[in-house]
């Protein structure tokens, strides 16, 4: 039976693919050990880091701005939109703010980061490998993972949370502008109603838990999938494919665990 | 970029990046409103606490002088027993009444404290005798249904 | 058999497939003070024997001492203080893209000693000016020649003084002017460092004008040595075809096909 025949070898390549994936899990977490076990020099040579938080970090700021500004106001107007119908519009500084602080700031920059800085250090580790450096460097006796990519993955972990958090902050601005200044909504209520809902440890921690583990969860994957990757042209761009695809999809995973966490069962 | 340029960038990010928690934790949330002063304990038990929340806040004549800290279910009274830390500036007399009031119409609920005129005040763990449990929808409606119908059999008659 | 050899192979064989050698059985050995070739077709297995030299592989068969060491019996921080005495030049030169010539050069003495920084600044300009690049320290890889660039790549590998250089394809994709460069410079720092050079290419008449001994290599062993003249002169078919550049014997024109009738026949 020739259907069936073909249904077995689908399945059989299923397994095969999933199979094959758990193994890259394995190896992906000895190579996040091995990276962390060496990060001597990264702290040491502190330098090495700082260079890679101004290319993970700074030069992700001016999309982190403005995307935070823009997602901020458009809170604002749809905000004011759904909440003048129950005549809650005051609370409009309540939903702009809870929006961002849980969900939309840590989520939304981490996506945004995956796809400038993830995909820069996935290319760049790439094309080192493809072009010899990495080897060049071991043949000098120089750990590549510890020269090369634990500062980089060090530098996106610690850009992460101040990129959520910047966005945040202009989320909450552009809210503002749009609620006060544009729609007229009290600017008394929209702060204080603000303050009164938002709690520092529930809400604004738990975004900067999430966006730690965010950070950590993209540059891993950055990092590995450039060393990983075939050392050809065609490699390294299917490597910074996967990188934004697979980072993308665990913030959103990880952002489901961790919100059922942290933000159901509190209500006593 | 040379190396002083990239540290004054990464130096201006950071700096920057803390400000943004900053701003978050004390305009957005509620950091500043809730002082790290010295509070004391104090408990009360209602029949029904309605929509009451933990971090709910305590008022006495619409102040705000304390928060509630925890809910408990007493199992031998079949009673809710509610913890508040009171800040340690108010001092209530031992007779003051606790009763939950919604704010608004349809808002938040939250502990409202009337003194009482005893000249002793509370101290840390103790309880308030006085207490007024929260207006429940449902026994409202059925106490409006029946006092229709007390109202209605006479004319019936 | 040299006495004293610095790298010493003994039957080695290697696969990444144990199913598909890619090493079968090589036996050489490489004096001290020479230049040596290690040549044949691409896919012969040559710079797979480089990388085992290297220690980045080790053989599923057999031995490799190199500097006194057999490579499997190292862990890696042996296996890194061999390096340290060695030198490798790659086929591109892979320079860091991100530092400058004179950063790349420094590269390895800034990682490995505690050297304070115009000692560094002396011995970079010392080794640009054994290459001639020293007024181009101040260029960006990118801003090179593919022929600068591995002079370059030269220079930083001769950094530490090492006892000995690995020359993988340095011929390829070279004008005249940067081959005959890069030639005299092989033989002009393996006699001014008193080092060793393993030169792997499939450039043949360059390289028999440069080295001192010859293995030949094909299909995965050694199927030749000797003197350039006595490569020349070789007796081999296939040798003989390598040497003299000639489009078919040994190694075949056609790739292997069907009747030449029946693929015209067919419409």
């Amino acid at each position: 039976m020739p259907r069936l025949e073909a249904l077995r070898g689908q399945l059989e390549r299923l397994g095969a693919a999933a199979s094959s994936q758990v193994w890259r899990l394995g190896y992906a977490s000895r190579f996040l050990g091995y990276l962390v076990l060496h990060s001597g020099t990264a702290l040491r040579r502190f330098r090495l880091t700082v260079a890679e938080i101004y290319f993970a970090g700074v030069l992700s700021l001016v999309i982190i701005l403005v995307s935070g500004l823009f997602v901020g106001m458009v809170l604002g107007l749809q905000g004011y939109e759904t909440l003048q119908r129950f005549g809650a519009s005051e609370s409009l500084g309540v939903l702009v703010a809870l929006s961002l602080v849980r969900e939309l700031g840590p989520v939304v920059a981490g996506l945004l980061f995956a796809s400038r800085a993830g995909s820069a250090i996935t290319a760049e580790i790439g094309l080192m490998k493809a072009t010899e450096q990495l080897s060049a460097m071991e043949m000098m006796a120089v750990d590549p993972v510890a020269r090369v990519v634990a500062p980089r993955f060090w530098g996106g972990v610690i850009s992460m949370p101040l990129l959520a958090a910047l966005f945040s902050a202009m989320g909450v601005f552009g809210g503002y502008l749009v609620g006060v200044q544009l729609i007229g909504v009290d600017p008394g209520a929209f702060w204080s109603q603000m303050q009164a809902a938002v709690d520092v440890r529930n809400d604004i921690l738990n975004g900067v838990y999430k966006s730690v583990v965010f950070g950590i969860a993209v540059t891993w994957i950055a990092v590995f999938e450039g060393y990983d990757a075939v050392p050809t042209a065609e490699g390294v761009s299917r490597a910074t494919t996967r990188t934004v695809v697979t980072s993308s999809l665990a913030i959103l995973a990880l952002d489901f665990v961790m919100t059922a966490l942290m933000f159901t069962g509190t209500e006593k | 970029m040379n190396r002083s340029a990239i540290d004054l960038w990464v130096g201006v990010f950071v700096v920057i990046g803390f400000v943004a928690l900053i701003f978050l934790a004390l305009r957005v949330g509620n950091l500043a409103s809730f002082s790290a002063g010295q509070t004391y304990q104090i408990q009360a038990k209602f029949s029904n606490i309605g929509g009451l929340k933990v971090r709910g806040p305590v008022k006495s004549a619409g102040v705000v002088v304390g928060r509630v800290v925890d809910i408990r279910f007493d199992n031998e009274t079949y009673e809710a027993v509610v913890l508040m830390d009171i800040e340690q500036s108010y001092q209530f007399p031992r007779d003051t009444t606790a009763k939950i009031l919604t704010s608004g119409i349809l808002g938040e609920q939250y502990i409202g404290l009337e003194a009482g005129g005893d000249a002793k005040m509370l101290a840390t763990g103790e309880r308030l005798r006085l207490t007024q449990s929260a207006v429940v929808l449902e026994n409202l409606i059925s106490q409006f249904l029946f006092n229709k119908a007390a109202e209605e059999k006479p004319a019936a008659k | 058999m040299p006495e004293h050899p610095i790298v010493e192979i003994r039957n080695v064989s290697f696969g990444y497939d144990p199913a598909r050698p890619v090493l079968r059985d090589i036996d050489l050995a490489i004096a001290r003070g020479s230049v040596v070739g290690i040549m044949g077709q691409s896919g012969c297995g040559k710079t797979t024997l480089l990388r085992v030299i290297m220690g980045a592989l080790a053989p599923t068969r057999g031995e490799a001492r190199v500097l006194g060491h057999a490579t499997r019996s190292l862990d890696r921080d042996g296996l890194y203080a061999m390096r340290r005495k060695m030198g490798m030049l790659f086929q591109f030169g892979a320079l860091f893209t991100d530092l400058s010539v004179f950063e790349n050069v420094a590269f390895p003495m800034r990682e490995h000693g505690r050297l304070p920084e115009e000692l560094v600044h002396d011995l970079v300009m010392l080794k640009l000016q054994a290459v001639g690049l020293r007024g181009a320290a101040h260029l960006r890889p990118t801003e090179l020649s593919g022929g600068m660039a591995r002079r370059v790549a030269l220079a930083r590998s001769i950094a530490l003084d090492p006892h000995l250089i690995l020359y993988d394809e340095p011929f390829t994709g070279l004008d005249p002017i940067s081959f005959g460069v890069i030639v005299r410079l092989i033989r002009e720092l393996n006699d001014s460092l008193g080092a060793t050079s393993v030169i792997v290419t499939h450039d043949v008449q360059e390289a028999l004008g440069v080295v001192d001994y010859v293995h030949f290599m094909a299909d995965g062993r050694v199927i030749a040595q000797g003197t350039p003249d006595d490569i020349r002169a070789s007796p081999h078919p296939f040798v003989n075809q390598f040497v003299n550049g000639r489009p078919d014997g040994p190694v075949p024109f056609h790739y292997p096909a069907p009747e030449y009738g029946a693929d015209l026949a067919a419409a």
